[in-house]
């Protein structure tokens, strides 16, 4: 018994000071090996009498036990601080740079035509499209402005025959033919895409984008073309409240025809869309003229409905603060970047167009 | 249009402010583009006096003046007209002021070494007169007193510039916008008595109207007035044209302006002696020549609505007169013409001479052909009290008589089309005010057209007349409706925008570049496809439609590598053009990468942009967007614009029905010819036309789920086969070994050079093997093994590497 117990004490303590792994491991092989000296007390169990084995039995357990979880406990520590240790010493400068990435970038006209797909689709529009390369009746005479009309001198056309009977499109107006066209009545969609124009300044590239849109059936009025814009502008600028003014004008291939107007000013250099005194000319529309409609074999008694047609390209710009027209074309790397958007960026009726 | 509110108000009465004007212009669709104070550029221009001249030292010609304009220092000027001289009161411009006729903005200049502080101005300059021989002259005793004092009265009303629409001839004429702005409510008409010629002396010149085949006037109303001494206009007139940005000429000239621009009826006045024997007006013949009133000469076709006499052509009908018989100061007798002309020939004929003139614009837009006799009356009696002389009595020759159009207009459509109920009562106001003439029937309005509106012809234009004078703001808007008769997109759109952003994710940006390019950049890429020029473009620079992607591509990859920026990605999805016919385009996506990747990068090793990138960027894509990566298969036939040996078509499937797609170097002779300096430039195209749409909903294309959890073995194999053989076949022949089996392919090494013959390279592949329904044994796994060396060496004479 006394021999437990000087063992107990002498290996505690030599546990308790500071020992490495193979220390821990040594003291282990000498208290529990084949010849450790508990090992040994073991094989003693056999020779003693009587009562005094259970005891001494119990007595050995109870030391080896503690001793052995000590040990593990030891080693669990030495093999902790091992591991910090090494890890220490592997500190990298993190602050150095990742691995070198790519982002694209989407083009603001892109985005803004996805923007604009998005808030109609909420209202039951579908996209429609047509072709760039039009032929003189779908973009001039089926719209009601035949030739001699003064009102084509309001578009510098593009000609890809002497005859000028094949034409690069004007306006994006002429999808509303061909798909009046093509299928019956109603009719919903938008139709963004390009359009061309010989013009270049400041202000007027060559080509750009239009959206046109078209809602043709029995009991479509004016009123509901207001409400229409009113909702788009409002869900495009992003704003709750929106300053709209409807002013007449003319275009051949609607009637009563309008163009539209939103209040802004400028603050600190910034436009500011929905407030202020001035007004911003954005789009054109009207009630589809009953000559349009009956050239694509839709009958006025029966339908009625309105158009309109948006500069994309002059929305963008006002939504992003964009100054030069001609910039969206020039593929300047920088510009881009400045003014693209994130490929993940997707505009959605759910989670709304813009972060 | 110009107007001021002063002349609207010779037609109108109203108490309200140029604000409410502005407003309520814009409301019924008279739309104020530009409203310009006239007065405060004029301030400038001073009365002064030249108190000594001395000749210019370095220049003949100038003198440098002395000027007294009224202030403690007197100002020198250097001036080149010949009638500057000591004493002379004329008007000095000082820096700053903006000479009318120029618009130019003066500044303190030095002229041959001499500063010269402002400028003497001549009539022309002040656009007061075509006067620009020297300087202006005033009256001693009139001026003598007013040195230093502004020249111009301080005009307290501005010009209001209108955007008129070109449906609305008549409001091309002050008149015309009087009445708009009546009917809305904004003052009220001035009933204004038109006097009438009351003369007995017959006109005497005979006018004649060729009845032919597409004779565009169908009347023609003149007057003579004989015995005329033209004049200055009187200072009343001046400053009426001058109020509203035009330029006084003489009193005859001045009054047919003043006409035109108050009641929109164009006039012409001839030199009555320089006509032959009467006025003929007929069908121009092709050859046919005259001098106009531009100083121009033009040659005329066949079918040109001409006004002659014996000796030939006087001038275009309604377009523009011509010198051989204009007034000049000292014209004695005139013929007064006022006619109506067919507006689709007026714009027929002036776009053919290319000729744009002021009476064109509004014949073609249509005049009133009641107008006729108004104009001549009031013209001629004009011309009679300002200039003297007897006036003749009208005469009209006519080949067809006018006919009122007549509508009936049914009421209740207004509110179907606006959506807003207006009462009849107000309804019939506006209409009256207007000038339309109604009767009412039981279900419908029969109305009558004025005259002088060419645009109504329907119902729907009525409707749009009384939406527009009651007011666009009254319409109620009504909340959009949802409903929904088709998907928003259709599958190619969904692809079409699934690919875009999908391309934009491997860190390509998208530009949008012009449909048209530079055909000398289009030639690199056409191939053989027809070149489509445009009749008219704005440069022959962006001369041709496109008929690749790439044209513009590459030339803004240039651009922004001459910007130093090294590392360019660019992809553009859009049309391109195989002809010019409508639908003669496809859609194609076009990415370019040059440059390296990761370039002066501590971490990774720097290198070239090549052709795996861009394989990897096009069939990463294609598999994104739902095609089978298993079924992609590659050929090398590809454009000449592709390096031959480094490009690639791709299939997506091997019965290789439409090309998908194409990657690969940009030729090297291109890029050399097109001046492009970097390191590499590798692109690729994707025909989204071509991509076969996908039948099913993403919902339904889901196969059934499918994983094995048997033990997965690796097998690795190096085979030594011929240089040339392409691995995608070696892949192929080994899946098809045991399909069921072998479930991944990879190719991890592919080697030429020592220990390889020189026709020969060294493929390693790495193959898992795997089945979905048991554990394989060593022996079954044995046996695959064998199977892929016998099949592959069978199959394409390669040897496994030992």
């Amino acid at each position: 018994m006394l021999d437990l117990k000087k063992i107990r004490e002498e290996y505690i303590s030599k546990l308790n000071s500071k020992l490495n792994l193979l220390q821990v491991n040594q003291l282990k092989a000498d208290l529990l090996g084949k010849n450790g000296l508990i090992s040994n007390q073991f094989k003693k169990i056999g020779s003693i009498k009587g009562s005094e084995r259970k005891k001494y039995s119990s007595e050995l357990n109870n030391i080896k036990d503690e001793l052995l979880d000590l040990i593990n406990s030891k080693i669990n520590e030495i093999e902790i601080s091992d591991i910090n240790e090494k890890l220490q010493k592997e500190k990298v400068d993190i602050t150095l740079p990742e691995r070198p990435f790519l982002r694209g970038k989407i083009h603001p006209v892109s985005q803004t035509i996805d923007e604009i797909s998005s808030i109609f689709s909420e209202i039951g529009f579908s996209v429609e499209e047509g072709p760039d390369v039009e032929n003189e009746y779908n973009n001039f005479t089926a719209l009601n402005t035949p030739e001699h009309h003064p009102a084509r001198d309001m578009h510098d056309t593009f000609y890809l025959d002497e005859k000028k009977q094949k034409l690069l499109r004007t306006h994006t107006s002429p999808v509303q033919i061909r798909t009046m066209l093509r299928d019956k009545p109603p009719f919903k969609i938008i139709a963004p895409g390009r359009t061309y124009r010989s013009d270049s300044d400041q202000t007027h590239a060559p080509m750009f984008h239009q959206v046109e849109g078209l809602y043709i059936d029995k009991d479509i009025n004016m009123g509901h073309l207001k409400g229409c814009l009113n909702y788009f502008i409002k869900e495009f600028f992003e704003v709750n409240k929106i300053k709209m003014r409807f002013r007449p004008s003319h275009f051949p291939f609607t009637e009563p025809s309008a163009e539209v107007d939103i209040g802004y000013k400028i603050k600190d250099g910034k436009i500011i869309i929905g407030e202020g005194d001035k007004w911003l000319e954005i789009l054109g529309c009207g009630m589809v003229h009953p000559n349009v409609l009956k050239n694509v074999k839709v009958d006025p008694e029966k339908f009625q409905g309105y158009a309109f047609g948006i500069g994309i390209d002059r929305l963008a710009m006002l939504k992003y603060g964009i100054n030069d027209l001609r910039a969206f074309f020039e593929c300047d790397y920088r510009w881009l970047n400045h003014f693209g958007f994130d490929p993940l960026d997707v505009p959605t009726n759910y989670r709304g167009l813009s972060r | 249009m110009k107007i001021t509110f002063n002349w609207l108000k010779d037609h109108l009465k109203t108490n309200l402010k140029e604000k409410n004007l502005l407003d309520q212009l814009t409301n019924i669709g008279l739309e104020v583009e530009n409203v310009e104070s006239a007065s405060t550029d004029n301030e400038f221009f001073k009365v002064a006096k030249i108190i000594k001249t001395e000749k210019h030292p370095n220049a003949d010609r100038l003198q440098v003046c002395d000027v007294d304009v009224g202030e403690k220092e007197i100002k020198k000027v250097v001036c080149g007209a010949l009638n500057a001289k000591k004493g002379l009161l004329t008007i000095y411009a000082p820096p700053g002021a903006i000479i009318p006729k120029t618009k130019a903005k003066l500044v303190i200049a030095k002229i041959r070494d001499v500063v010269s502080y402002g400028m003497l101005c001549s009539e022309s300059e002040l656009n007061l007169s075509d006067e620009s021989n020297g300087i202006i002259e005033l009256s001693k005793s009139k001026y003598e007193n007013s040195v230093g004092k502004s020249y111009f009265k301080k005009s307290s009303t501005n010009y209001i510039d209108l955007s008129i629409t070109p449906n609305r001839p008549d409001c091309l004429g002050v008149r015309g916008i009087a009445r708009d702005l009546v009917a809305s409510g904004f003052g009220k008409l001035k009933n204004i008595k038109e006097k009438k010629i009351k003369s007995k002396i017959k006109q005497t010149l005979s006018v004649k109207i060729n009845k032919e085949k597409g004779q565009a006037c169908s009347v023609f109303g003149s007057c003579l007035i004989t015995n005329v001494k033209n004049t200055e206009s009187p200072k009343w007139l001046k400053d009426k044209l001058i109020s509203v940005g035009q330029k006084p000429i003489s009193a005859i000239v001045d009054i047919t302006n003043y006409v035109m621009l108050d009641i929109n009826r164009p006039l012409h006045a001839y030199d009555a002696d320089k006509i032959e024997k009467g006025i003929v007006v007929r069908n121009s013949r092709f050859g046919e020549e005259f001098t106009a009133l531009d100083n121009k000469n033009y040659k005329l076709e066949n079918g040109m609505c001409v006004i002659s006499d014996n000796k030939g052509v006087l001038g275009l009908g309604g377009i523009i007169g011509g010198t051989r018989s204009s007034t000049e100061i000292d014209t004695k007798n005139i013929l007064l013409e006022s006619a109506y002309f067919e507006p689709s020939s007026i714009r027929k004929t002036s776009k053919k001479l290319n000729l744009d003139t002021d009476a064109k614009f509004r014949f073609e837009r249509g005049i009133d052909p009641l107008s006729i006799e108004d104009g001549l009356n009031k013209a001629a009696l004009l011309i009679a009290e300002i200039c003297g002389g007897e006036i003749s009595k009208i005469d009209i020759q006519k080949i067809e008589n006018f006919k009122t159009k007549k509508i009936k207009f049914d009421t209740n459509l207004f509110q179907k089309v606006s959506g807003l109920k207006i009462s009849n009562k107000k309804m019939f106001k506006i209409l009256d005010n207007l000038g339309f003439k109604f009767k009412k029937e039981k279900k419908y309005l029969e109305l009558t057209v004025p005259s002088w509106r060419p645009d109504i012809s329907k119902p729907i234009d009525i409707v749009e007349e009384l939406a527009r004078i009651n007011g666009y703001d009254q319409i109620k808007l009504i909340e959009p409706r949802k409903e929904r008769y088709k998907p928003t997109l259709n599958k190619l759109q969904k692809l079409f925008h699934f690919l875009q952003r999908s391309v934009a994710t491997k860190g390509y940006f998208e530009v949008i570049t012009w449909s048209f390019t530079d055909p000398n950049y289009n030639n690199f890429f056409r191939e053989n496809k027809k070149e489509i020029k445009i009749v008219n473009p704005l440069s022959s620079e962006i001369g041709v439609l496109r008929n690749s992607i790439f044209s513009n591509l590459i030339y803004y990859i240039r651009k922004n590598l001459n910007r130093d920026i090294k590392d360019v990605s660019l992809f553009e999805i859009g049309p391109i053009f195989s002809g010019s016919n409508p639908g003669e385009q496809e859609t194609v996506l076009g990415g370019l990468r040059s440059g390296k990747i990761a370039r002066t990068s501590w971490i990774e090793n720097e290198r070239k942009v090549d052709i795996f990138d861009v394989k990897k960027d096009i069939i990463q894509t294609l598999i994104e967007a739902g095609y089978e990566k298993s079924k992609i298969y590659i050929d090398d036939i590809t454009p000449n614009y592709y390096h031959p040996g480094k490009s690639g078509r791709i299939f997506l499937n091997k019965e290789k029905d439409k090309i998908a797609g194409y990657f690969g170097e940009i030729h090297p002779n291109i890029i050399k010819k097109i001046d492009i300096k970097t390191e590499a430039l590798v692109g690729f195209e994707i025909f989204v036309d071509n991509l076969k749409k996908p039948q099913k909903l993403l919902k339904d294309r889901k196969s059934v789920y499918q994983v094995s959890d048997f033990q997965k073995s690796e097998r690795d194999f190096a085979f030594i086969i011929d240089k040339n053989f392409k691995s995608q076949r070696l892949i192929e022949i080994i899946s098809s070994v045991n399909p069921n089996l072998i479930n991944n392919i990879n190719i991890f090494d592919v080697y030429q050079g020592d220990n390889v013959p020189s026709d020969k390279k060294s493929i390693a592949i790495n193959v898992s093997i795997q089945s979905l329904d048991k554990p394989l044994k060593d022996q079954d796994l044995e046996k695959v093994n064998k199977l892929i060396i016998d099949t592959v060496e069978k199959q394409t004479g390669a040897k496994i590497r030992s």
